[in-house]
């Protein structure tokens, strides 16, 4: 990357310059009088700096991936003298400059010229969005597909022991993973989903506006705290309070780190999301509803109960499963509170763990990228992504029908 | 009909009472349910304030060193320099013990003991700042041992100390003699902010420098890529684009990617800034870049959000006077969205602070000793190995000391006072230039 600067820095100063040569030259067309002009000079040097600066940059761009693709394949695209790189950049960019200088004439429209270069940008960033989901999907598709050539599908799918051993005939089975994953999702969902769905009725029919601006922001500043936070939480007091008070005293385990420390952190983390989410769900129930069941003389919890929420329902169905999607790809709470032990149990005081904290275990320390313990950890990203891919999906879907069920 | 089937008009009949019952089961529930979150909320809080507040303050020894020039050369040429600088710390620190009286059968062992490895490195950057003070004595302040810190912060009793092979029972009383002669002291302790990390066995003399560090360049790189690249995604999608399949996919694959887990971006990071474009590990371009994609999608919505509430009136006007459709975004709509788009930058910028997970896939968990520059001719723009404040988190707690604990909830705390200072800001625009059309 690092021999591009000097062709990069070199564009932009010739698109500064052209910039200044534009103006001038546009006043020198006009004999000094714009009015003359079809496009005001500094449209016109707008134009020029533009046609300098893009064309080299788009260049750029496609020369430096080319040759990493090029890398990729043993083909030896880059030149070996890297002169030739940047005549090529430097000489596109003095092109664009005269080319653009050449074409300023009383008529021409250097507006639109501008415009459409800056269209095409906005258009390139656009795009970003769907390259980023092109890369995240490649960049696990080709890595899962050579760990499926060293491991077999079937056991990596069904087999119910996880024991990677980094000299080779490890066990690499995602059942326990998964199980882990949603034990502690049920868990936090389970202690989310009411307070956070309570909370939201309350504040959106109850609550004085009073109340109402002091608690709905204390709520929502959960929402902003790190997970990081929340994991520390976990392993300095939640743990530790629930092994002392609850596992130990019953019998249950030993362990600080549990399916239930890591599943109760995260339920908060989740109240404030769920909360919020049904607030808006909430508040998008038509009031004549609410009017038409009060005058028939429900009370406020029964016209609550049985028109409110059932009207709302589907968006409700929604925002959990979003805050399922959120539980399940939840990294730091789980890597703090949960434990590193693959185990297939019920009891809610064991330590067990989950696919996330397995993809940070594989992933971090020394990695060969060749051996399947590394590998695995792209197949895992990848399944992960596809669960989450599709709750979002039905959730979103759901989400935006409900909304233009009412407007 | 009967007469008690009516009941009276001033006395509820039973079922009534039940229905009025019920509602206020209902409203307790509900008030419970805010009372829940808030009081999580708040044990969390008091939990990471009592763990980590007294990081903030540390136990320094000040005593007067003497040290000549030529002991500075003969400690210069040494194997191990900052070895050779322990030695006269400890001949001084020795001195100043007999001088006062102090030792009074410490074992010599235990008395050097009582001070941080880390003194002879701090001493001799402190001589090559001052090459004055060769041959002078002078009063210098170094950290007392993690394990004296910590007795002054109850982690250490003289109890634990028996079965502790780092501090012995003879090193408290020595140091509560000190203490007693006003040698030994707590006070604010600036270098948790400014020095970087520090090796397992001295936890009192790790920091946040490197971490803060690594967090600004990564916030620098993600304001200057992820607000243009959003701004610009934002105007198109909402001012230009027609409505057909191709902007309908864009607008699902963004709505998605601000719910996609964050340790698929890390995923992301490691095979396509690491592998592929081989940048380097740990550096904050990559944590910059990773970063940049996630907080996209919070910057396009809130973008959109703030463009969509520009009256059209607005637009019309501009178009009106001759404006082409590019002018009239940019010259009048932009202008008057900037508040709302700055505050959905701030909050954005906050969320990337604060994320962990995908940092510890790129490499930034690593160890890192040296600032990073934000520049160098080998690595490049901020390509040097760093680490983050989050990071710093988790790789503290992941240490056996006690003490690094403690370390790790003063580094939340400072995070969450980024956190509140950036949210403080964006509130404070909000309320400042919104304007309701």
């Amino acid at each position: 990357m690092l021999p591009l600067t000097v062709p990069f820095l070199t564009t932009i100063g010739l698109a500064v310059v052209g910039y200044f040569l534009a103006c001038r030259r546009a006043f020198v067309v006009a004999s000094g009088d714009i009015r003359v002009l079809n496009a005001l000079p500094h449209q016109h040097g707008l134009n020029t700096a533009l046609s300098t600066l893009l064309p080299p940059i788009a260049m750029m761009l496609v020369w430096a991936l080319a040759v990493r693709i090029g890398a990729g394949h043993d083909l030896a695209l880059a030149p070996y003298n890297p002169l030739f790189t940047y005549i090529a950049l430097i000489g596109l960019a003095i092109m664009g400059l005269l080319l653009s200088l050449l074409r300023i004439s009383r008529n021409f429209q250097a507006r639109d010229a501008s415009e459409r270069w800056i269209m095409a940008l906005l258009i390139f960033a656009s795009t970003i969005a769907i390259l980023t989901t092109i890369g995240i999907v490649l960049s696990m598709v080709s890595e899962t597909y050579s760990f499926f050539g060293q491991y077999n599908w079937r056991d990596f799918f069904f087999s119910t022991t996880w024991s990677p051993n980094f000299r080779g005939g490890s066990d690499l089975g995602i059942i326990p993973l998964i199980w882990g994953t949603l034990y502690i999702s049920f868990i936090a969902l389970l202690f989310a989903v009411p307070v956070g769905l309570f909370a939201a009725v309350y504040l959106s029919e109850y609550a004085s506006t009073r109340m109402r601006s002091v608690a709905k922001p204390m709520i929502e500043v959960l929402a902003g705290i790190p997970t990081i936070v929340y994991g520390l939480f976990a392993l300095v007091t939640v743990g530790p309070l629930l092994r002392d008070y609850f596992a130990a005293p019953m019998g249950l385990g030993q362990s600080a780190s549990s399916v239930m420390t890591a599943g109760l952190v995260m339920g908060i983390m989740l109240i404030p999301f769920v909360s919020s989410l049904s607030d808006d769900i909430i508040n998008a129930v038509p009031q004549s509803m609410r009017d038409g069941s009060l005058g028939l003389g429900a009370t406020k919890s029964e016209t609550i109960r049985k028109v409110v929420v059932p009207a709302a329902l589907p968006g409700i169905v929604g925002a959990v499963l979003l805050a399922a999607s959120r539980a399940i790809g939840e990294t730091m709470i789980v890597v703090l509170g949960a434990g590193a032990a693959a185990r297939l149990s019920l009891n809610p005081f064991e330590a067990m763990t989950t696919v996330t904290v397995k993809i940070v275990s594989q992933l971090t320390g020394d990695t060969d990228f060749a051996s399947p313990e590394t590998l695995v950890a792209f197949a895992l990203g990848l399944t992960l992504f596809v669960i989450t891919l599709c709750l979002n999906v039905v959730a979103l879907f759901i989400v935006r029908k409900y909304r233009e069920q009412y407007e | 009909m009967s007469i008690s089937q009516h009941g009276s008009l001033l006395q509820a009949d039973p079922h009534t009472k039940k229905r009025n019952a019920a509602e206020k089961r209902f409203r307790l529930y509900g008030l419970s349910a805010i009372g829940i979150a808030i009081f999580a909320l708040v044990i969390l809080l008091i939990s990471i304030i009592g763990n980590g507040a007294s990081s903030f303050r540390q136990t320094y020894l000040s005593f007067p060193v003497t040290i000549s020039a030529a002991e500075i050369k003969v400690a210069e040429t040494a194997l191990l320099k900052t070895g050779a600088y322990n030695k006269i710390i400890e001949t001084s620190l020795l001195a100043f013990l007999i001088e006062h009286d102090l030792m009074q059968e410490t074992p010599e062992a235990d008395a050097f003991g009582m001070i941080s490895d880390e003194a002879g490195a701090t001493f001799r950057h402190f001589i090559t700042a001052n090459p004055d003070a060769a041959g002078t004595t002078f009063q210098m302040n170094l950290l007392t041992n993690g394990r004296i810190d910590g007795y002054y912060k109850g982690r250490v009793t003289a109890q634990t100390a028996l079965l502790d092979k780092n501090v012995t029972p003879a090193q408290l009383v020595l140091a509560d003699r000190l203490a007693a002669q006003g040698a030994l002291v707590k006070r604010f302790n600036w270098e948790f902010f400014t020095n970087p990390d520090a090796s397992d066995n001295r936890p009192e003399a790790a920091g946040l420098g490197v971490a803060i560090l690594g967090s600004l360049y990564m916030m620098a790189v993600v304001l200057c890529l992820a607000l243009p690249i959003g701004v610009a995604a934002s105007i198109y999608l909402e001012e230009f684009a027609h409505k057909n399949w191709i902007t309908d996919v864009i607008e699902v694959n963004i709505a998605n990617l601000a719910a996609v887990p964050s340790i698929v971006y890390g995923i992301l990071g490691l095979a396509i800034f690491i592998n592929f474009a081989e940048l380097n590990q740990s550096s904050p371009l990559v944590g910059g870049l990773v970063l940049t994609l996630m907080t996209l999608p919070t910057i396009i919505i809130s973008t959109r959000a703030s463009l969509k509430s520009i009256p059209p009136s607005i637009r019309d006007a501009a178009l009106g006077v001759g404006a082409s459709k590019m002018q009239s975004v940019f010259h009048h709509v932009l202008p008057l969205a900037a508040p709302g788009i700055l505050t959905g930058t701030i909050i954005g910028l906050a969320q990337a602070l604060g994320e962990t997970a995908p940092l510890l896939l790129i490499g930034m968990v690593a160890f890192v000793k040296e600032y990073p520059a934000a520049w160098s001719t080998d690595a490049g723009l901020f390509g040097e190995a760093s680490t983050a404040l989050p990071v710093q988190v988790f790789n503290w707690t992941q240490r056996s000391d006690p003490a690094f604990v403690e370390r790790a909830s003063g580094a939340i705390i400072t995070l969450l006072i980024f956190l509140l200072i950036m949210n403080a800001l964006a509130i404070f625009l909000r309320k400042k230039f919104e304007r309701r059309w």
